[in-house]
C-alpha cells in the first residue's frame, strides 16, 4: 500500500531491484562463459584442433565485455548495502559483510589478477601458464558465486547467529553453520546450473544465427560454427534436466524452511491436503482470493510434497503483514518453470534432429534456438525475483523486516539516485548489449598458426569495426 | 574492554588504511590517465596510454571493493553511517566509475568514429568526476558528519563545503600527477617528454594543494589542532614537511635528469604522507567527530574470523598482483599493443 511515509522505501527497493537485477546477469554470464572458455582452451591444448582456438578467441572477446560490465555494476552493489540499507548493514554486517569480504579476497582479486594474463598474455607467457590463468579466472567466478550465495542463503534461512540483546545486532556464533545454512547447497546448484544453461542458450543462438545465414546464402556452414552449435546443445541436453531436478529439490527445501514463500508462489490462501496446482490465476492480496484460477486437482500436493495427500501451506496461515506479494512471485515462478520446460524440449528436439541428420539445417529448430537466446537469463531473473520478493517482508527471514533495514535518506536523494541509475544503466548496459549483438553477428575468425606462440590473443582486434550494420 | 576487543580494531584500522592507500595509488594513476585524455588528443598516444593500464586496471579497482567490504564486515557502524552521509557523491562516483570502466572496451569496440569520440570523452569525464567525488568524500569525512545514536542524522548536502571542494580539486590534481609520472615511467619518446612537462606543472599545483589542505585541516575541529601540537605528536609531525620538500626536490631533479621511475615514486611518497597525516589527524575516530573505532567495530568473532583470512590471503593477492605487473613490465610503444 502506498502511503507518503513509505515512498522512500519503495524507491530504495526499486533501485536495489534494478541495480542487482542488471548486475546478476553479468556474473552469471561470466560463470558460464569462463567454464566454456576453460573447456575450449583445454580441448585446444589436448587436440591441437584449431577450431577450439578460434572459438576460444571469439568468446574471449565477449567475455572481456561481459566481465567489465560485471565489475562496474558490482562495485555499485558493494556500496549500495551501506548507502541504501544502512540499518541492515549495521545489524547484519558482522555476518554478511564478513562473507562479502571473503568473496573479495578469495575471488575478485583472483579474477582481476589473472584476467589481464587471460586477455592479453598468450604472447607473453607459455600456453600452459595461459591455460592456468584461464582456470584461475574460472575458479574465481565459481568461488565468488559460492560466497555471495552463502550470504544470500543466510538471509533466507538464517542460523548460526545470536542476537545482541542490547543493540539487536546479529552476532556470529558458528561460521560453518552460517555458511552451510539449509538453503545454501540447493541455491548454489540451482544458480550454477542456471549460469551454464543461460550461456549455453546464448552460444546456441549465436551458432543458429550463423547457420541460418549460411543456409540463406546457400553455402556449407563453417565447421567452427557447427562445432559451437553442437557443443552448446550437448550442454543444454545435459543441464536442462538436471536443472529441473535441482529446482524441484530447492522447492522442497523452501517448503520446509520458508512455507509462507511457497504459499505466495502458489497463490494458495488456505492450507490443505490434496491441494490443486494453479496453472493460471490472479492472486488478490486484498480480497485474499486468487481470481480466474485454472487448476489441476491434486497436482499441487504432488509437486510440492511428492505426495498426493501432502499438506500445502496457505497465505491465511500468516498475518497479513507477513505475506509476500503473491501476484509477483506467482507469475515470475511460472515464467521460470515454463522456460525450464521449453529448454528441456529444445534439448530433446536436438537429440532427435541429430539422429535424423538434420541438426545443422532444420530451419524451424534453428529459428527457435535463435529466439531462445535470452531464455536462460530471463528464467534466471524470474528465479531471483521469486526468491527475493518471496522473502518479503523480510531482509533476514523472520528476523529483520525490510522497512527496518533502510537508510535514513531524504526523498530528494533517493529520487535523484533512482533517476541517475535508470539513465546510466539503460544507456551503458544498453550500449553493451548492442555491442555484444554486433560482435556475435561476425563469424569466428579462422586461425592457421597453431604452432605460433607469438600469436597475439588481444581482446579487441577483430572485424567488428568494419561492420557498419547497426542491429 | 577485554584485550582482543581493544586491540583488534587497531589492526583493522591499519589494514583499512593500507587498502585505501593501495587503492588511491593504483587506481589514482588509472583515473589520472583518463583525465589526461582532456589534453592528449593524438589517437596513437591515447592507445599507448590505455595499453599501459589495460591489463591491470581491473585489479586496481578491486582494492576499492575490498575497502568497502572490509568496512561492511569489520566496522559496520562506520559503513552504515558514512555511506548514507555521502550518498550523493558516492552515487555520482559509482556512475562515473561505470562510464570509466566500460569505456576501456567500448571505445575500441565502437563501430563509428563519432561513437568512439563519445566513449573517449566518457573515459575522460568519468575519470575526472570519480576523482572529484572521491576528494569531496575525503574532505567531507575529515570535516566530520552529524550523527545521532550511532546513525547518520545530517542533511543530504552536508558534505558540500569549500573545504570538501578544495579536497576534490586536490585529488584531481594528485591523480593527474600520478598519471603523468606513471607515463614517464612506462612510455617513451614524444609522449614521455610531454608527460615530463606536465608532471612539472602538476607537481607545483599538488604541492600547493598539500600546503593549503594541511594548514586548513587542523582548524576544522579543536581536537585536530590539539592532536598535532601536543607532545610527543609534534615530534612525529615535524619531519613531515621536510619529507614533502625532499620528495618535491627529488621529483624536479629526476624529471630533468631522465630518471624514469623516480618521479612516480616521489608522487607515491607525497600521497602516503598525506594519507598518513590524515589518519593521524582523525585518530581514534572512525566517524569524526563522534564515533571511535571501538564504537563502530564488529563483535570480536567477526573481526577474528575475517583477520585469519586476511592474514593468509593478502600476501597471496599481493604476490599475483605483482606477477601481473611484472609480466606487463617495460616501456609500452605503439608496436607493442596488446590489441
Amino acid at each position: 500500500m502506498v502511503t507518503d511515509h513509505n515512498i522512500p522505501l519503495i524507491i530504495a527497493r526499486i533501485q536495489f531491484a534494478l541495480t542487482v537485477g542488471v548486475h546478476i546477469i553479468f556474473p552469471a554470464f561470466s560463470i558460464g562463459l569462463s567454464v566454456f572458455l576453460t573447456f575450449l582452451e583445454g580441448m585446444w591444448l589436448r587436440t591441437t584442433d584449431n577450431r577450439y582456438l578460434n572459438l576460444f578467441k571469439y568468446w574471449l572477446k565477449v567475455f572481456s565485455i561481459v566481465f567489465g560490465m560485471g565489475v562496474v555494476s558490482g562495485i555499485v552493489m558493494a556500496y549500495e548495502f551501506g548507502t541504501n540499507w544502512a540499518r541492515f548493514s549495521a545489524k547484519a554486517g558482522p555476518i554478511t559483510g564478513v562473507l562479502l569480504s571473503y568473496e573479495v579476497m578469495t575471488a575478485f582479486f583472483m579474477e582481476a589478477g589473472f584476467l589481464g594474463v587471460m586477455l592479453f598474455g598468450l604472447n607473453r607467457v607459455g600456453r600452459k601458464m595461459h591455460f592456468f590463468a584461464t582456470c584461475a579466472v574460472t575458479t574465481g567466478t565459481l568461488i565468488s558465486m559460492t560466497w555471495i550465495l552463502a550470504s544470500n542463503s543466510w538471509m533466507q534461512t538464517p542460523q548460526g547467529y545470536i542476537i545482541d540483546p542490547k543493540t539487536g545486532h546479529f552476532l556470529p556464533k558458528d561460521w560453518l553453520a552460517i555458511i552451510f545454512n539449509p538453503s545454501f547447497p540447493y541455491r548454489i546448484i540451482h544458480m550454477g546450473l542456471a549460469a551454464m544453461l543461460s550461456v549455453a542458450f546464448t552460444v546456441a543462438a549465436a551458432g543458429a544465427w550463423h547457420l541460418l545465414k549460411a543456409k540463406k546464402n546457400k553455402i556449407q556452414a563453417d565447421s567452427t560454427v557447427r562445432l559451437m552449435f553442437s557443443l552448446s546443445l550437448w550442454m543444454i541436453v545435459a543441464t536442462a534436466p538436471l536443472q529441473i531436478l535441482a529446482g524441484d529439490m530447492h522447492g522442497l527445501n523452501t517448503l520446509k524452511y520458508q512455507p509462507a514463500k511457497i504459499a505466495a508462489i502458489e497463490g494458495d490462501w488456505i492450507s490443505e491436503r490434496r491441494a490443486p496446482e494453479l496453472l493460471f490465476g490472479i492472486p488478490n492480496m486484498k480480497t485474499e482470493h486468487t481470481d480466474y484460477a485454472i487448476s489441476v486437482p491434486l497436482l499441487g500436493s504432488l509437486i510440492l510434497t511428492h505426495d498426493i495427500n501432502g499438506k500445502v501451506p496457505g497465505l491465511k496461515d500468516y498475518p497479513a503483514d507477513q505475506r509476500a506479494p503473491s501476484p509477483i512471485v506467482f507469475f515470475s515462478f511460472r515464467i521460470m518453470v515454463a522456460l525450464g520446460g521449453i529448454m528441456l524440449l529444445c534439448g530433446l528436439w536436438s537429440l532427435w534432429l541429430r539422429h535424423r541428420g538434420r541438426f545443422f539445417t532444420h530451419p524451424l529448430f534453428l529459428r527457435v534456438m535463435l529466439i531462445m537466446a535470452p531464455a536462460g537469463f530471463v528464467a534466471l531473473l524470474c528465479g531471483w525475483v521469486t526468491t527475493e520478493v518471496g522473502r518479503q517482508p523480510w531482509t533476514v527471514y523472520g528476523l529483520l523486516r525490510t522497512e527496518d533495514s533502510a537508510s535514513p535518506l531524504a526523498l530528494s536523494s533517493l529520487s535523484f539516485s533512482m533517476l541517475f541509475f535508470v539513465v546510466i544503466y539503460v544507456f551503458v548496459f544498453g550500449s553493451g548489449l548492442l555491442m555484444l549483438i554486433r560482435l556475435l553477428r561476425t563469424a569466428p575468425e579462422a586461425t592457421d598458426n597453431t604452432h605460433d606462440d607469438t600469436m597475439i590473443l588481444g581482446s579487441h582486434h577483430h572485424t567488428v569495426s568494419h561492420n557498419k550494420e547497426v542491429p | 574492554m577485554s584485550g582482543l576487543a581493544y586491540y583488534l580494531p587497531f589492526i583493522w584500522a591499519f589494514i583499512v588504511i593500507l587498502a585505501i592507500s593501495i587503492y588511491v595509488i593504483l587506481d589514482g594513476f588509472d583515473l589520472g590517465i583518463g583525465m589526461l585524455f582532456a589534453f592528449e588528443k593524438k589517437p596513437e598516444h591515447r592507445d599507448v596510454m590505455i595499453n599501459t593500464i589495460a591489463p591491470v586496471w581491473d585489479g586496481n579497482e578491486t582494492w576499492m571493493v575490498l575497502g568497502g567490504a572490509t568496512l561492511f564486515g569489520v566496522f559496520p557502524g562506520a559503513y552504515s553511517t558514512l555511506l548514507p552521509a555521502f550518498y550523493i557523491p558516492i552515487i555520482i562516483m559509482l556512475g562515473a566509475l561505470i562510464f570509466r570502466g566500460v569505456a576501456f572496451e567500448f571505445r575500441i569496440m565502437a563501430h563509428s568514429p563519432g561513437y568512439r569520440t563519445f566513449w573517449n570523452k566518457g573515459f575522460m569525464a568519468g575519470s575526472m568526476l570519480a576523482s572529484f567525488c572521491q576528494g569531496c568524500i575525503l574532505g567531507g569525512y575529515v570535516q566530520g558528519i552529524h550523527t545521532h545514536d550511532g546513525a547518520f542524522a545530517g542533511g543530504p548536502m552536508d558534505w558540500l563545503t569549500p573545504f570538501s571542494v578544495l579536497c576534490g580539486l586536490s585529488v584531481i590534481i594528485g591523480y593527474a600527477l600520478l598519471g603523468t609520472t606513471w607515463l614517464v615511467w612506462r612510455t617513451s619518446d614524444e609522449l614521455e617528454a610531454q608527460c615530463r612537462r606536465w608532471s612539472k606543472r602538476l607537481s607545483i599545483l599538488m604541492l600547493l594543494c598539500i600546503i593549503v589542505v594541511s594548514c586548513w585541516t587542523p582548524f576544522l575541529h579543536a581536537p585536530y589542532l590539539h592532536h598535532w601540537l601536543a607532545f610527543p605528536n609534534i615530534l612525529f609531525g615535524l619531519p613531515v614537511p621536510l619529507l614533502v620538500a625532499l620528495f618535491g626536490f627529488m621529483m624536479w631533479h629526476s624529471l630533468d635528469k631522465d630518471h624514469t621511475i623516480t618521479p612516480f615514486l616521489c608522487t607515491i611518497g607525497w600521497f602516503l604522507l598525506s594519507l598518513v597525516g590524515l589518519a593521524i589527524t582523525i585518530w581514534p575516530y572512525a566517524v569524526p567527530p563522534t564515533l571511535t573505532l571501538w564504537d563502530v567495530a564488529s563483535p570480536v568473532p567477526s573481526q577474528l574470523f575475517q583477520l585469519v583470512g586476511t592474514v593468509i590471503l593478502l600476501p597471496i593477492i599481493t604476490g599475483y598482483s605483482i606477477y601481473s605487473y611484472y609480466l606487463f613490465r617495460g616501456k609500452v610503444t605503439k608496436a607493442d599493443g596488446y590489441h
